[in-house]
């Protein structure tokens, strides 16, 4: 069965690929990887903040305390090396891209323009096949409207023209117009769009008073926030379209592709049962799409999608309407009312 | 050839050339010489290799009595080798220098000479330690400069391979070891020039091998010991002209020619000074400044001491000498006179017994001291001394620079006298600790030194506390060498980094005429001038000087640089001086900024070049008014409450003014009295915790936590509440224990140091608004006022009776009164806490011995102490030894109170008829076990005193004078881990072995803090520390475990912040416990490179990963045919990473080299495995048979 598929220009044997995530920090787990199959890997995100953020604290409790008392100028040894740059990530990622033989994609998450290009910029020499921008950045600001957010994010993209590496954008869903946004993405030179990011979300200790935050992994119904949008986007933007959150199973990544997405990401599901699920995902979607007399993937692609089902409407408000018609209240509420 | 010229200090300019020549390296940290050792170690750990092209081994020992023994056996082996110490380190080699000299072994000790304690102990510069081991054999030779150190360093190693003798080369400490200075670098050729590989090789052939056995060390007889010792002599005579040989060599070199005894001053000079080291230079710049006034005078420095060239010396005086002052810089009591003077005089009389003194007369010899413990010797002094040259019946064995109203040896000075040149730049940097000022200035300093022709030279002074400090730094910057080994007294530009200075330090007092001020305030150039008190305002207007302002604290802020102005009033400094053009001076510092950060991250670099880029802009200049319109006033040092000693001698070292402090001021012997931290109110606190009870739950965790007993609980009968302050806060005491009682928690607001680590612990959060808690943290300066007020009214609410507490609890032991206050531990000290516990458990009736370390500084370092006395004047009695012997020294207290208190019972049962038979029986056989025991006993001990002073007996004196022995003494044995695991282990050991009952508390915070964060035997695996600079290969000691084994040692290990009530219910067992019990603390520390405000968080993440199992081992237990081991703390539940990486000591080694991190961060997560492993097993066995069956 023909699974291959293209994603950001880069020919793939399947739409496997497993998203960032801790997993990618051993490369034994990235060999293993690739080994069960993955047609791609990208990387965990290197977090520009971080590097400022730790490079900041080494240098504060470094220097605290130190030529106050006469006895004990400093408290620690004057190293040659504190690495505080991204060369760890950098050196990895070399590591990573020696390793296999599988397309490897960096993952950079900035906090300025001039770090988006300055780390980009050393991502692409160590000789990764692509860069994906986690645009992790929850708007809290009052002051700054929809707009303003948006152009940042053009902004970034159209900084980072100058690669000769395909670049995927990963975003959030909490765009107002989102085909809208899309699209100036798209426009702004992006060759991949990787939908959705997950936020960490937060949560409230009850006993402690804290706020914890909480890591929850996706669970299956997830997916059908992204299975929506690549619809809608499938035949709309240049780019390639990547799903990512929710796939556990084969079906889901057939859905996914039905919807028209160039590859389906994986991240909890191997996470909660370890890598070797790809493999035991590519048999089953091999198995389907032969049971189902499908010639190869690339025949299902965007099969489903808003541009090719019969009621477009059915991705769109009407949707909801249904939807809402056809719940049943439960006899509790019922009660209530 | 054309040499670097670079700018550094004497340690380094010492270790430079040791490294250099060495193979093996010895060490073992003290101050001022640390540096030295660390300096070795680093380049070492970089692969920076010596001039054989090979990595010299750097070893630490446990002591440097380990070091010296170490030196020794790698001399006797044949490598080149070389340590660095000071004053008690040098006395712990003695035995070895000994030997070493004994058997002709070249190598070259380099000492940073400093202070022996004997009254007291000091860091700082003296003789007294190179001249207490002049006895040893080995070769004296000293170094008066930087530049010097660095030569001299060669020429001794030159020596010691050519002539066999060892050599101590010495500079003076802190002087000469600290001062920054730009000086010319010795290049490899030179090194190689002067060492000659021959001498070498016959170095080694002179080693033991199996090859070619030897033996050596034997033991002698009668018969032959002598000869043999006299066997030396052709060497001793040799070795001055080996050295002057290597000097000559040295100055076809370089063309610096040094001499045996160099002779400076006019040719015909009539008066001449004898001395070594830095004072030497001071003598020689003020002899050439009189000799431009017609005065006939001269200086001979005396750079070998040892063997002392008596020929050499004859020849260096000028001929026409008629009186000589000999300056020693120690102190030998009850002596004919010092040791530089006593050889002075030896060697004219025998020339003159010999008939070949090449002088016209035998000359008036006088000897003076001078400049112990760092005391500051200036031209002014010197002149003094030529000045009673002059006079027909000199004062003999005088001191100078201090004023002696007690035997008047001392020699008036005119503290006027200056000779500097104009065309120097004396600058006085007044700055905190923490806000980067000396940094800053080192900073300038290499600007200076290395971008221009000039001079430059640095010299730090710093106070003894370890948070608020306050540093003053001396700069001198000239186009001449600068040969000015004394502080800044006359300064053209002085800087004040903190405005809250102004009304605490006189600042402006050595500022000359048109001098600059540049005063770092959050007032602009319009307000400032209000806001400076009347006596600064006098001062600007009189000596005319230029005035301008910056608010670095907002430029600070704006640019991310938080408390640290150091670039900034760097960039103020090079704007306002003009020493640099200023675009040149912005470039330099630009440049310097990112040699010195650029390594530590792109971000810290941008952050730096904006605050140089934002401070022109906000530096003006202040027109200075005509007239002084001020109402400030300097506020008083100390409350006029204060007792007389107070107010007259520890008020004045507060200020600043302890060197007008005549002898007749201090105690003859070293004691001083206790309670004094109290008065000194330092005020250095931006933020104090507020307490809102409302929300408080009266859990009493923030006192004890409380490193600094600034915040404080007590419970008390409301009707005391009469005429309290307005916004004193009470409220109705919640516990059952105290029922229709008061609860008060109130802040010392004027003591406190904002470390918040009390806030952090604080359980109890605001229902309404979660951020707030039962206390909070609040701007300090508008609270001030009203919390002193409170304060000072809540010390007067009565403390409560001991008997009615519940001390077994952490609420309970918190209403007991803490006789450890205010002490200068840093912000936030993880120590201090414990011991504060110590003083409310059991300080009424402890008797401490602490060994030298971070808690002898804090505990006694000069001017206050923060151990504290009751109502009754009881407190604890506290003194410091060594910092070797400390469980020796506390056996001892409790061998001499046992042996009295026996006595005492021996003549009550001998007086018993006479005293009342109720009385005395009551008193023996009184348990003593519990606090109302211990107010029985006193009680009864009282009426007993009574009685025998009515009594006429001898014996009755004899019990009167030791009865208080009659009330149970608690004797603890308190230090770190330098002391506990490495430098005092085997008196540790033994001591624990006596099994008498002491309480030995370890503070352990697994580095030597008090150094600066060297490696101890305590450290952790995987930790980055200074001689462990790659992460400790090995596991940290288990100490408790070692003392377990011995089966009779109550051990404890607790860390407070993981469990407060274990923490308590450990120091009362081990107290109880009638035999040797150890408590092994852990103590959060800044050398761990975390938020000291959080240190009680660490303390339970230690805890919770296992690192640091909580137990307690009772011996007790077993005669019950219980287990004695009881695992207090719950099975691993942490990963090691997550404890380890929220502090820096582990983190910064994943960031140096990850992958060692990696292995090693795996093996101490194995380490825990295993131990935790282990000691469940030992707390799981079987003790009910005890081995019986």
């Amino acid at each position: 069965m023909d699974l291959s598929t293209t994603y950001m220009g880069m020919k793939l044997k399947n739409p496997i690929v497993p998203s960032a995530s801790p997993l990618s920090k051993d490369i034994g787990n990235i060999k293993r990887m690739e080994d069960a199959g993955a047609a791609a890997v990208v990387m965990y995100s290197l977090f520009e903040e971080q590097i400022v953020h730790e490079s900041m604290e080494m240098f504060y409790h470094t220097m605290h305390g130190t030529e106050s008392f006469p006895e004990a100028l400093s408290y620690f040894p004057e190293l040659d090396n504190y690495n505080h740059g991204p060369e760890e990530y950098l050196e990895h990622l070399r590591k990573a891209r020696e390793a296999v033989d599988i397309p490897v994609i960096a993952s950079l998450n900035g906090s300025s323009l001039g770090g988006w290009l300055k780390y980009a910029k050393k991502i692409e020499q160590t000789g990764v096949d692509g860069l994906e921008l986690n645009m992790y950045y929850v708007a809290a600001d009052p002051d700054k409207s929809a707009e303003e957010l948006e152009n940042q994010y053009v902004a970034v993209v159209k900084s980072l023209q100058d690669l000769n590496i395909p670049l995927a954008v990963k975003l959030s869903p909490f765009f107002t117009s989102f085909a809208h946004f899309a699209r100036r993405l798209d426009d702004a030179g992006a060759d991949g769009l990787v939908l959705f990011n997950r936020f960490y979300q937060p949560d409230i200790n009850l006993e402690t008073l804290e706020v914890t935050p909480n890591v929850v992994l996706s669970s299956p119904s997830e997916m059908r926030l992204p299975l929506r949008w690549i619809a809608i986007l499938h035949g709309h933007v240049k780019t390639s379209l990547a799903a990512t959150g929710g796939i556990h199973t084969a079906e889901d990544a057939l859905k996914m592709i039905m919807a028209g997405a160039d590859v389906t990401m994986l991240c909890s599901v191997l996470l909660k049962y370890g890598i070797d699920q790809i493999a035991e995902i590519l048999k089953r979607l091999e198995w389907w799409l032969s049971e189902h007399e499908y010639e190869s993937l690339q025949q299902m692609r965007g099969s489903m999608s808003q541009k090719s089902y019969e009621n477009p409407a059915a991705f769109e408000r009407a949707n909801y309407m249904k939807a809402l018609a056809g719940y049943v209240l439960t006899e509790d509420l019922k009660y209530h009312n | 050839m054309k040499r670097p010229m670079v700018t550094i200090d004497g340690n380094e300019a010492a270790a430079y050339v040791a490294h250099k020549i060495s193979e093996v390296i010895a060490i073992y940290p003290i101050t001022p010489s640390s540096a030295m050792g660390e300096w070795s170690d680093e380049w070492s750990s970089r692969g920076q290799k010596n001039i054989w092209g090979s990595v010299p081994s750097v070893m630490e020992m446990q002591s440097e009595g380990g070091a010296a023994g170490a030196v020794h056996g790698a001399l006797q082996t044949g490598a080149l080798t070389t340590t660095f110490t000071s004053s008690q380190g040098l006395l712990l080699m003695v035995p070895n220098m000994f030997k070493i000299a004994g058997e002709l072994t070249p190598t070259v000790f380099h000492i940073a000479a400093r202070s022996i304690a004997t009254h007291a102990l000091s860091i700082f510069g003296d003789h007294s330690d190179v001249m207490a081991v002049r006895a040893t054999g080995f070769a004296q030779l000293c170094a008066f400069s930087v530049q010097e150190t660095m030569d001299m360093a060669l020429i001794a190693h030159a020596a010691t391979l050519e002539g066999r003798v060892p050599v101590m080369h010495f500079f003076d400490g802190f002087r000469t070891s600290h001062e920054v200075m730009k000086v010319e670098q010795l290049t490899e050729d030179d090194l190689r020039a002067m060492i000659t590989d021959e001498l070498v090789r016959q170095f080694r052939s002179r080693s033991l091998s199996p090859e070619n056995p030897v033996l050596r060390g034997s033991a002698q007889n009668p018969d032959v010991f002598f000869q043999a010792r006299e066997t030396v002599n052709p060497f001793y005579q040799n070795f001055p002209t080996i050295v002057q040989k290597a000097m000559d060599k040295f100055a076809q070199l370089t063309g610096r020619h040094y001499h045996l005894f160099d002779y400076c001053g006019a040719q015909d000079a009539e008066r001449v000074i004898v001395m070594m080291g830095s004072g030497a230079l001071t003598a020689q710049e003020t002899a050439e400044f009189l000799i431009k006034n017609g005065e006939k005078v001269g200086v001979v420095k005396v750079h070998l001491y040892r063997p002392f060239a008596k020929e050499a010396f004859l020849n260096a005086l000028p001929k026409t000498v008629k009186s000589i002052a000999v300056l020693d810089r120690t102190k030998e009591p009850g002596s004919s006179g010092e040791p530089l003077y006593q050889d002075v005089m030896t060697t004219l009389s025998e020339a003159m017994n010999d008939n070949v003194l090449p002088l016209m007369h035998f000359p008036k010899v006088i000897g003076g001291r001078y400049g112990l413990s760092s005391k500051e010797f200036t031209p002014a002094m010197v002149k003094a001394v030529f000045d009673e040259l002059k006079q027909s019946k000199p004062k003999n064995h005088f001191t100078v620079g201090i004023h002696d109203d007690v035997t008047l040896s001392s020699l008036d000075y005119d503290p006027a006298f200056s000779i500097e040149p104009d065309d120097v730049v004396r600058s006085l940097f007044y700055g905190l600790g923490a806000d980067g000022t000396v940094g800053a200035n080192k900073n300038s300093i290499k600007i200076i030194g290395e971008d221009t022709d000039n001079y430059a030279q640095g010299y730090f002074v710093y106070d003894s506390k370890k948070s608020g400090s306050i540093t003053i730094s001396h700069l001198r910057f000239g186009p001449r060498e600068i040969n000015a080994p004394y502080l800044v007294d006359s300064a053209n530009f002085i800087a004040c980094h903190q405005f809250s200075f102004l009304e605490k330090y006189d600042m402006l007092k050595p500022a000359v005429e048109g001098a600059t001020f540049l005063l770092n305030s959050p007032y602009g150039a319009n307000e400032v001038w209000d806001q400076l008190p009347k006596r600064m305002q006098r001062q600007m207007i009189d000596k005319k000087l230029k005035f301008y302002v910056i608010d670095g604290y907002r430029v600070a802020k704006e640019t991310g640089m938080g408390g640290r102005f150091n670039t900034i009033m760097q960039t103020c400094f090079f704007a306002i001086s003009g020493i640099l053009p200023r675009d040149k001076a912005i470039e330099a510092i630009k440049h310097s900024i990112e040699k010195t950060y650029g390594k530590k991250g792109e971000e810290i670099v941008r952050m730096n070049f904006n605050a140089v880029d934002q401070t022109l802009a906000n530096l003006y200049q202040v027109e200075v008014p005509n007239a002084v319109s001020s109402k400030i006033e300097l506020a008083e040092t100390v409350s006029s409450k204060a007792p007389e000693f107070v107010k007259n001698v520890t008020a004045k070292i507060i200020a600043g003014d302890g060197d007008e402090l005549p002898v007749s001021a201090m105690p003859v012997d070293g004691t001083f009295p206790t309670d004094t931290a109290r008065w000194e109110k330092r005020n250095i606190a931006l933020e104090i915790p507020v307490w809102d009870p409302n929300v408080c739950i009266q859990c009493n965790k923030c006192a004890l936590v409380c490193p600094h007993a600034t915040i404080r609980v007590k419970v008390f009968d409301g009707a005391i509440l009469k005429n309290q302050p307005e916004t004193f806060k009470a409220v109705p005491y919640k516990g059952k224990e105290f029922p229709n009682m008061m609860y008060a928690i109130q802040v010392a607001p004027e003591d406190c140091t904002g470390c918040g680590i009390c806030v952090d612990v604080c359980p109890a959060k605001n229902k309404s608004e979660t951020r707030l808690k039962a206390i909070n943290m609040m701007p300090q300066v508008p609270l001030r006022d009203q919390e002193r007020i409170n304060w000072d009214y809540f010390l007067d609410i009565p403390e409560i009776d001991r008997r009615q507490v519940a001390m077994n609890t952490v609420k309970g032991s918190q209403f007991l009164q803490p006789l450890f206050e205010f002490s200068g531990a840093c912000s936030g000290c993880g120590e201090t806490p414990y011991l504060k516990l110590v003083s409310q458990l059991f300080g009424d009736r402890a008797v401490i011995a602490n060994a030298t370390g971070c808690s002898s500084i804090y505990g006694g370092n000069l001017p206050t102490t923060p151990w504290a006395k009751n109502k009754d004047g009881r407190g604890p009695a506290w003194a410091n030894s060594l910092f070797e012997d400390n469980a020796e020294f506390g056996l001892g207290f409790r061998l001499s109170i046992d042996k009295q208190t026996a006595y005492a019972r021996e003549l009550l049962m001998k007086l018993a008829s006479q005293v009342g038979g109720q009385l005395a029986e009551a008193i023996l056989n009184a348990p003593q076990k519990t606090e109302s025991d211990i107010v029985d006993q006193r009680e009864r001990v009282a009426e007993l005193k009574k009685k025998l002073a009515a009594m006429r007996q001898p014996e009755a004196e004899s019990l009167s004078a030791i009865a208080d022995m009659l009330v149970r003494k608690s004797v603890w044995i308190i230090g770190g881990d330098g002391w506990a695991y490495d430098i005092g282990y085997g008196g540790l050991d033994h001591v624990l072995a006596s099994g008498r009952n002491v309480n030995i508390l370890v503070l352990d915070t697994e580095v030597y803090s008090n150094t600066g964060g060297q490696a101890s035997k305590s450290t952790n695996r995987a930790a980055v520390a200074k001689f462990a600079a790659s992460g400790k290969r090995v596991s940290k000691k288990d100490l408790g475990l070692m003392a377990m084994s011995a089966g009779h040692v109550y051990v404890a290990q607790v860390a407070m912040g993981s469990s407060d009530q274990q923490t308590v219910k450990a120091f009362l067992e081990a107290e109880a416990y009638d035999g040797p019990s150890l408590i092994i603390a852990y103590s959060h520390c800044i050398a761990h490179g975390i938020n000291m405000g959080q240190g009680m968080r660490q303390q339970k993440a230690a805890v919770d990963c296992g690192h640091w199992p909580l137990y307690r081992y009772n011996p007790d237990l077993v005669l019950e045919g219980k287990n004695p081991m009881v695992l207090d703390s719950k099975a691993p539940s942490l990963g090691f990473k997550d404890y380890a990486y929220a502090e820096t000591r582990y983190k910064m080694l994943t960031k140096s080299d990850p992958d060692v991190a990696m292995q090693l961060a795996e093996l101490a997560q194995d380490d825990i495995k295993k131990r935790w492993h282990f000691y469940e097993q030992l707390a799981t066995l079987d003790f009910h048979t005890n081995g019986k069956n």
